[in-house]
């Protein structure tokens, strides 16, 4: 129970994957522009990251490490995400065609999102210092994707309704787009550096 | 002849930088920025890769069917990255470690697929290099400026070495890493913008003394419409 409670945390707050890890900031500054589209682009982003790290982490740990392959993990991981992608836009398409119309346009970007291959390399990687004695394993893996997703999710969220206010305020004119955009995403870091007391 | 690869230089280095005019590639710049070294670390890496994998592209843009282009360049640059993660883990661990994660991440850097579909795919090897080298060098001074900034706000030293003992701690988060960021994005379009009209202000200067040396008494008039 306490290692499912630090796991959350960890990726939710702690270690957010925008404001701490500075994961996945082309979505980040691109897409939210408006709650609904970053509302859209999060939960896609975090349904790919979950079912990446549920394909990736079994491949690694129970293919690649035996057969002493694991260096090749890039390559393979990025070609299971680039995989993944397109196969969950044909299902979406096919099971939901006004899912697909609103989350369509993401998907395709989400194949060169830092955050998911970002996911996939942490959880093969050294994770001690957020799940503490406790050994790593694959549900901790994809428990871990979620919420970071979820995290991630949030954050696009925030941004995207400090931005829409924005659109109010005359801002002068080498400032307009991505700087202004930069300096509010500081403070909204900021705010989450606050999360980096909890112990 | 010349005049092409002075305009790629120009492009890659200024007039498109990745960082600063196209805003490409921001996660590592903003990961790494807070140490001087190792956001030129990772700069002259991508530089090694993205003109590498510009020229592997561009040699093979005839061979490569459209229909699989993407994934195939995918490959070509995952591989370039696994090797020159290979190198940097024998002979530079200091590097390696700094640079954690984002070594990984040059696969997903928008740059380098930005450039095989936009540049390397229409054009030859030797331009496809040189813009390789044009960009990844872009890239990595813009990092540079911002780290030696970031560094010496954040922990008061340039390049790891000590200057002073004032430190604004902020600088050294990625909320610091956001604001120099932003900043120097305001200020790069700024003396853009202040340049881009001082040159076309000249032009119009030139091409009105034109107009009056060739027509004395219509001059005038045209300049003025022209304005």
């Amino acid at each position: 129970m306490g290692t499912f409670i630090a796991i959350i945390l960890a990726a939710v707050l702690t270690n957010n994957f925008i404001t701490v890890k500075t994961y996945g900031i082309c979505p980040f500054l691109g897409v939210s522009k408006k709650t609904s589209s970053a509302l859209g682009m999060g939960v896609a982003v975090t349904i790919v990251m979950t079912i990446a790290v549920a394909v990736t982490y079994p491949v690694y740990e129970y293919l690649m490490v035996p057969l002493g392959m694991d260096f090749l993990e890039i390559i393979v991981f990025i070609f299971i995400i680039a995989s993944l992608v397109q196969m969950l836009e044909k299902i979406i398409q096919k099971v939901s065609p006004s899912l697909y119309n609103s989350m369509g346009i993401y998907l395709p970007l989400i194949t060169t999102n830092c955050a998911v291959l970002g996911v996939c390399e942490l959880v093969i990687g050294d994770m001690s210092a957020i799940i503490g004695e406790a050994s790593m394993n694959m549900g901790w893996a994809v428990l871990y994707a979620l919420f970071a997703g979820l995290g991630f999710t949030l954050v696009m969220v925030i941004m995207s309704g400090l931005r829409e206010k924005l659109n109010c305020v005359k801002v002068s004119k080498s400032l307009m787009g991505f700087p202004i955009a930069m300096i509010t995403a500081s403070f909204i870091c900021m705010a989450f550096m606050v999360f980096t007391y909890i112990k | 002849m010349k005049n092409k690869y002075a305009k790629i230089t120009l492009d890659g280095l200024i007039f498109n930088n990745p960082t600063f005019m196209l805003v490409l590639g921001t996660c590592p710049t903003l990961g790494l920025i807070s140490s001087a070294s190792s956001a030129a670390g990772m700069g002259l890496t991508v530089v090694v890769i993205l003109t590498l994998s510009n020229i592997l592209i561009s040699a093979m843009r005839k061979i490569i069917p459209n229909a699989v282009r993407i994934p195939a360049y995918i490959v070509i640059i995952a591989t370039l990255v696994t090797l020159a993660r290979m190198v940097l883990e024998k002979l530079v661990p200091d590097l390696y470690d700094s640079l954690g994660g984002f070594l990984a991440l040059i696969v997903v850097n928008c740059i380098i697929l930005g450039r095989a579909e936009a540049f390397a795919n229409k054009h030859n090897v030797l331009e496809s290099a040189v813009d390789g080298l044009a960009n990844g060098f872009g890239f990595t001074c813009a990092l540079t400026v911002m780290g030696i900034v970031c560094e010496f706000l954040g922990n008061g030293s340039i390049f790891g070495l000590k200057i002073m003992e004032f430190t604004i701690g902020i600088f050294a988060t990625p909320a610091g890493s956001f604001i120099i960021y932003g900043l120097s994005i305001a200020l790069f379009t700024y003396i853009m913008d202040v340049f881009m009209r001082s040159r076309r202000v000249k032009e119009n200067r030139l091409a009105r003394e034109n107009l009056l040396d060739k027509n004395p008494d219509g001059g005038k008039e045209v300049a003025a419409k022209e304005v």
